[in-house]
């Protein structure tokens, strides 16, 4: 028993690494943009679709392949923020552009099924399947390299905004528009490489997510309402939150699998409701009364 | 008020009093039609186009009274939809009700959804816009896994309705006036929310909400009051919903783009507005049904569904109805002066 439960938090950490990657794009979105954006969870599924395209068709590595999807996916992320976002402003522009994620994720969604049908997929490697036994765990080689792939990847994101000029004028976004604007920053530049850096990191995590599960076009909406739950708990626009309330949200599921995986996901939703009426801000949120 | 003032006052009063008769005259007419339709149309097919699409106009008529005028986006209307059709399913399984008796459970179906919509609406509405959306996600993502893990939801199998003796045709006319006297309740209790001091204070939250608590609003009593009335409605029409359809699954009852398409419906025809959603329904729920029904796959739809949102959001970001309306203004007013007492008052907001 004792065992099982070492090897749940093993494997909840693991996960969590995978998760966080995909949640640091969607909560540095909403940090810079003040949106959330839907389409998050069928982005990640476009990237592990880009990645099942890369090494069915022309047999690439699938971390290799990452090469050619991340700046993939941050291209597509550019165009849909510099089509659809760039022009909503006033009063319901929350909804609305919530709104217009929602479509986007539609329409990623119906495309993906006139090209791939609705069969689920996975994507597969020598280091999918075996897995390395180390101080009597059983570590699976791909959660291994993932978690490492996501350590890397979200010390880039933090070396980023904080050793690069851009990523001074990303934080300078976060904390006051108007403010930055003033200064000379060019927001909508910012916004649209934000957003783009925000998409990018899910080829990565898509790539992760379709190594480990399963997925079909359909898995965006389980994958986005699990992010925006960990977003939310960890603080909106809080990237530390995001990898923490990841690991946090992910050990507590693989714990209660242990008991019973149908109830899992539901401690998971539960979870997120309990700790907003104690702390409705989330972990490491800023003020609730944000500016609307 | 100066005498020089008063021709242009009187014509006026005499545009509004014309505008309220041909307001009149039109509900009248739309009224008969109404009650007129099934007669002339007796195709269960196209009844059934009209059912679907009177549901849609209660519920996201109900929704509208809690998101539109409040500003707080729910996508958590499901929760109270299903929950009505579960709790007519369950009732009349476990109380043996069979025939037309089941439509005695139809107030459970609205109570079930007030009774849910309590603490969802203390715990969401604590938080503010956003955070308020995602949560409204989770706790319709709860609702979803409960369904599939009790056993008395019936699993993924989900519950069947009490079979009604009724031929094709009687079904699907008694449906529809019973789909349409739900959509008449809802709308006759948008409109009275919206004239009242109730929906007053709704839209100062809508507007500024930190403002509206200063003023003396009690803002979340009065979120509250009207997320449960919204709920209501949702689960009497679940309810009605499921005898229609006589079964609900998971994935039905708590669907995803149920949500998606209300807000769709809303926006589409003008989010706050009375007229606005009820066209936006109206045009939508056909038109997804149609697709549904030719395209089997549903990816098309999907497709195109998205695509009309973005259409939606370039072309008419405030929705048919203001944006229409803006338009009849300005072709009424080309030429001379507007008349300005009645576009500045506070009262030529508050019609619509």
């Amino acid at each position: 028993m004792a065992r099982q439960i070492y090897q749940a938090i093993v494997d909840g950490i693991l996960v969590g690494g995978v998760y966080a990657l995909m949640a640091v794009g969607l909560t540095l979105i909403f940090g810079v943009l003040d949106i959330i954006n839907i389409a998050q969870g069928v982005l990640v599924i476009l990237g592990a679709y880009l990645s099942y395209t890369l090494s069915v068709r022309i047999h690439l590595d699938l971390f290799l392949g990452l090469l050619i999807t991340v700046p993939a996916m941050f291209v597509i992320g550019v165009v849909i923020q510099w089509a659809f976002i760039r022009r909503l402003r006033g009063r319901e522009r929350t909804s609305m552009t919530l709104l217009v994620t929602y479509a986007v994720a539609l329409i990623i969604e119906g495309i993906l099924y006139e090209i791939y049908g609705p069969n689920p997929k996975q994507l597969n490697a020598s280091y999918v399947q075996s897995s390395v036994h180390v101080f009597g765990f059983y570590l699976s080689y791909i959660y291994l390299y993932g978690f490492a792939l996501a350590l890397v990847l979200i010390a880039a994101i933090y070396a980023l905004l904080y050793r690069t000029m851009f990523g001074r004028s990303v934080r300078a976004t976060m904390q006051d528009h108007t403010a930055a604007r003033l200064i000379g920053i060019d927001v909508n530049r910012v916004a649209a490489l934000t957003f783009g850096v925000g998409v990018a990191v899910t080829a990565a995590g898509g790539m992760m997510f379709g190594a480990t599960n399963s997925f079909n076009p359909n898995s965006g909406y389980d994958l986005i309402s699990r992010l925006l739950a960990i977003v939310i708990l960890g603080g909106l626009g809080s990237i530390g939150g995001a990898l923490v309330a990841s690991v946090f949200m992910l050990t507590l599921e693989s714990l209660v699998t242990i008991w019973s995986p149908e109830w899992a996901i539901v401690v998971f939703y539960a979870a997120l409701v309990v700790v907003l009426v104690i702390r409705p801000t989330g972990f490491f949120g800023r003020q609730p009364v944000r500016a609307q | 008020m100066s005498p020089v003032m008063s021709p242009v006052m009187s014509r006026v009063t005499d545009s509004m009093s014309r505008q309220r008769a041909a307001t009149g005259l039109a509900l009248i007419v739309l009224a008969v039609a109404a009650i007129a339709f099934p007669l002339v149309f007796g195709s269960p097919v196209v009844t059934n186009y009209a059912i679907y699409a009177l549901i849609f106009v209660a519920v996201v008529t109900a929704w509208n009274m809690f998101s539109g005028f409040s500003g707080y986006i729910s996508l958590g209307q499901a929760v109270f939809f299903g929950s009505g059709a579960y709790a007519v399913g369950i009732a009349a399984k476990a109380w043996h009700i069979n025939g037309v008796a089941v439509f005695a459970l139809l107030p459970l179906a609205a109570a079930v959804g007030a009774v849910i919509a309590v603490p969802f609406g203390l715990i969401a509405l604590r938080v503010r816009r956003h955070t308020f959306i995602v949560i409204t996600i989770a706790v319709f993502f709860i609702f979803q896994l409960m369904a599939f893990n009790f056993s008395f939801t019936g699993g993924s199998v989900g519950v069947s309705a009490p079979f009604l003796p009724w031929s094709p045709t009687t079904f699907n006319d008694r449906f529809y006036y019973i789909t349409l006297a739900c959509a008449v309740v809802a709308i006759v209790m948008a409109v009275l929310v919206r004239r009242s001091r109730f929906g007053l204070q709704l839209r100062a939250i809508r507007d500024d909400e930190d403002r509206a608590r200063g003023l003396g609003v009690r803002t979340m009593r009065v979120k509250l009051v009207a997320f449960v009335l919204s709920a209501t409605v949702a689960g009497l029409v679940g309810g009605v919903w499921f005898l229609y359809l006589t079964q609900v699954q998971p994935q039905s009852g708590f669907d995803p783009l149920f949500d998606l398409s209300l807000v769709l419906m809303a926006f589409l025809g003008g989010l706050g507005t009375i007229s606005g959603p009820i066209i936006g329904a109206l045009i939508v729920e056909p038109g997804q049904l149609y697709l549904t029904i030719r395209y089997t796959n549903g990816y098309l739809s999907e497709i195109l569904l998205g695509a009309l949102f973005l259409l939606i959001v370039i072309f008419v970001p405030r929705g048919i109805v203001p944006t229409a309306g803006e338009w009849l203004r300005r072709l009424r007013t080309r030429g001379r002066p507007a008349v300005a007492p009645v576009q500045t008052s506070p009262r030529a907001e508050t019609r619509a």
